[in-house]
């Protein structure tokens, strides 16, 4: 333990403020910060399955609140936050997953790709099926 | 060799991970539109009551809310450190904590339909 050899040790100062440092910094935070917003999203519709079993009385109040302004300003940004954590977690892809066809590793454009595309093909299939259009 | 329960915590963040960027975008856009008064037929009671009654519906519906849950959890933990909130314990134990409450409420409210 550090108290056991020095009686004064060295804490260095650590602050939020290094996240202003470098526009790389700051779009990291970005990306971190979208966890706020998905959980925040989420514990909500938790709470709009409570109204959903609790009737269609209570479901009807929760739509309701759901059109103040706002939650359409919450939505707004909700959405905005989810869609760059889809990106930087599929542009990050190719790094967890690299992925190897007899010698020669696959192109990262090509799998960062197939994630970007399967995306698009899976929100447009669900899309559709809630019958949003 | 050290025992960690890195792995534990970690597999359902990555997991949750990548459901939410593969699923919460356009689930946020389906509330959106709700939110718009362009309703989704989904949305609509009778529709959204029958489909949360099946029990698959039911498993997909509780294993997408704590993965989404703990993943946010994790990364708020990480990023408190990041913020220089050196209380790692103290925070691990809120966020996971509260995702695993709103998971359980979740299985309870689903239980009810």
């Amino acid at each position: 333990m550090a108290e056991e050899v020095s009686r004064k040790p060295y804490v260095r100062e650590m602050t939020y403020r290094w996240i202003f440092r470098h526009p790389r910094y700051l779009r990291y935070m970005a990306r971190e910060f979208s966890c706020l917003f998905i959980g925040a999203w989420t514990l909500m519709m938790v709470w709009g399955l409570k109204q959903l079993a609790e009737g269609p009385a209570a479901w009807g109040a929760f739509l309701e609140c759901l059109k103040s302004p706002a939650s359409i300003v919450f939505h707004v940004i909700a959405l905005g936050f989810a869609v760059y954590h889809s990106t930087t977690w599929f542009n990050l892809a190719p790094k967890a997953l690299p992925l190897q066809i007899g010698e020669e590793f696959v192109p990262e454009a090509a799998i960062a790709g197939a994630h970007f595309a399967a995306w698009a093909v899976l929100s447009l299939a669900v899309f559709f099926l809630a019958g949003a259009f | 060799m050290a025992i960690s329960n890195k792995p534990i915590v970690w597999g359902p963040f990555a997991a949750g991970g990548t459901l939410t960027a593969f699923l919460t975008p356009v689930l946020i856009l389906l509330t959106l539109l709700a939110a718009l008064g362009h309703t989704p037929d989904l949305l609509a009671y009778d529709r959204l009551h029958a489909f949360a009654g099946h029990w698959l519906a039911k498993l997909a519906v509780a294993g997408v809310v704590f993965l989404s849950l703990w993943s946010a959890a994790h990364r708020l933990r990480i990023t408190c450190y990041d913020l220089g909130v050196r209380a790692d314990v103290a925070v691990a134990t809120v966020v996971y904590a509260v995702a695993l409450a709103g998971t359980g409420a979740a299985v309870l409210y689903l239980t009810k339909i």
